[in-house]
């Protein structure tokens, strides 16, 4: 059943300042940015909340800067934007290809990486790419900013630490893995357009053939996006072989909690996460 | 209820909608264009595809208080019947339609695909329309037709 249009109101103030003094005045108020979730849940008459306040346009949240340690994404950059980027292309691969296969071409036009990070899917598809490259995520509301670890922003299922009347205002990538191995790899029906079966990304610092540097993230492993801290602990500081991959798929399957639902199952992603990790190990 | 200005198909319009309401519908309702379709309502059948500010978007998914002063395309701009745009042209010539429901967002898709590929391989063909599906025609006229496209583009230049 639709939703009648006529129950939800919709402004657009027009300037981050403005939307966050809105936000401050009235916390039911909703952001909108592209759309590609929010407008599905209309679609399908299952959108909860009908006061939204619109975060298109905004010029103030949609920019990618390069700094000389640091690149920061605002939460307007579409995927488009990601994906045009020759700065991402060469620095932070794992993130042009998850742009690449969130949606299709009109989405990534639309949706913005503040709004798949907000939205805290667990099965989203960028969190992973952001979480192996240590990335920080900055908040800014009416009263300031504060800037976190972007691994400590999911809580729970759909539970972030964003507060009232906060937005998301940038990510913040560090400009440091030139020398990683670098993997991501989604399964799903297909690649665009379907929701992650699973996915998984990994950044690794090899040297003198240990692991000096380990960072491993997933989709739809646990009820958020998720870095796997357990299995990068017993990685790190040893050479990779064929025991040590033997106990990190065990490790991996007793940290991840992944459940059945419409598009695999609990069993089919605990086997392919210990698959997609030993694929990353091999290759390192 | 909002009161929206844009640039529609080249002219300029107004309308009095309320603000959520969807841009295909705002098209197919209040502005009764109803070339651009609906499909699954969704976002991932394409069926509804439309240029806003010249990049491909679906419209099902865009609320009408945000294309305030923006440009719209459908695909009653692209061509008339009279005087078909040489991608519809070219997917009448080669069976790119059957059925016609996904026909305006492709040819919309192909547009956009045209804009940044003028001379694409099928690989830049196949990711270009990955999100406007079809069921009729298998997907291969389709390509040969955005094909046929390219080359006549090259020839008349």
């Amino acid at each position: 059943m639709r939703s009648d249009v006529r129950d939800y109101t919709l402004t657009a103030p027009g300037s981050l300042d403005a939307v966050l003094s809105a936000l401050a005045a009235n916390p039911r108020l909703t952001p909108i940015a592209g759309g590609t979730e929010l407008m599905v849940a209309l679609g399908v008459g299952r959108l909860g909340r009908h006061e939204l306040i619109s975060l298109d346009g905004l010029k103030e949240l949609r920019f990618i800067e390069e700094r000389p340690e640091t690149l920061i994404l605002g939460a307007g950059a579409t995927f488009t934007d990601i994906r045009r980027n020759a700065a991402i292309a060469r620095e932070f691969p794992l993130l042009a290809q998850t742009a690449s296969w969130t949606g299709s071409i009109a989405n990534q036009n639309r949706g913005t990486l503040g709004g798949n990070i907000a939205n805290a899917s667990p099965a989203a598809d960028n969190p992973p790419a952001l979480l192996a490259y240590d990335a920080s995520i900055e908040l800014v509301s009416a009263t300031g900013r504060r800037t976190l670890p972007y691994d400590e922003f999911h809580l729970g299922y759909k539970k972030t630490v964003l507060q009232p009347g906060e937005l998301i205002y940038a990510i913040h990538l560090p400009r440091r893995f030139a020398q990683h191995r670098q993997y991501v790899r989604k399964v799903g029906t297909r690649n665009a357009q379907a929701i992650a079966k699973i996915a998984l990304a990994a950044t690794a610092l090899i040297d003198e053939a240990m692991v000096r540097e380990i960072r491993l993230a997933g989709a739809s492993l646990i009820d958020r996006p998720v870095r796997l801290h357990a299995t990068e602990a017993l990685l790190l500081g040893k050479a990779i072989t064929p025991e040590l991959r033997t106990q990190a798929a065990a490790v991996l399957a007793s940290e991840i909690k992944p459940i059945d639902d419409i598009r695999s199952t609990a069993k089919y992603r605990i086997a392919v996460a210990c698959n997609l990790l030993d694929e990353f190990l091999l290759s390192l | 209820m909002s009161t929206i200005t844009f640039t529609l198909n080249n002219s300029q319009v107004t309308v009095d909608a309320p603000p959520m309401t969807r841009l295909l519908d705002l098209l197919r309702e209040h502005l009764h264009l109803t070339g651009t379709k609906e499909g699954c309502g969704e976002g991932e059948c394409g069926s509804c595809s439309v240029l806003l500010n010249g990049e491909l978007v679906n419209s099902c998914l865009v609320p009408t208080l945000q294309v305030q002063g923006a440009t719209v395309t459908t695909i009653e701009g692209l061509g008339e019947h009279t005087h078909l745009h040489p991608i519809q042209q070219c997917f009448l010539e080669e069976g790119g339609a059957q059925c016609g429901i996904c026909t305006p967002g492709m040819i919309l898709a192909t547009h956009h695909l045209l804009e940044k590929h003028p001379a694409p391989t099928l690989d830049e063909i196949r990711e270009g329309l990955s999100g406007n599906l079809c069921r009729c025609t298998g997907y291969m006229r389709i390509f040969e037709a955005v094909q046929q496209t390219a080359k006549l583009a090259e020839a008349g230049k």
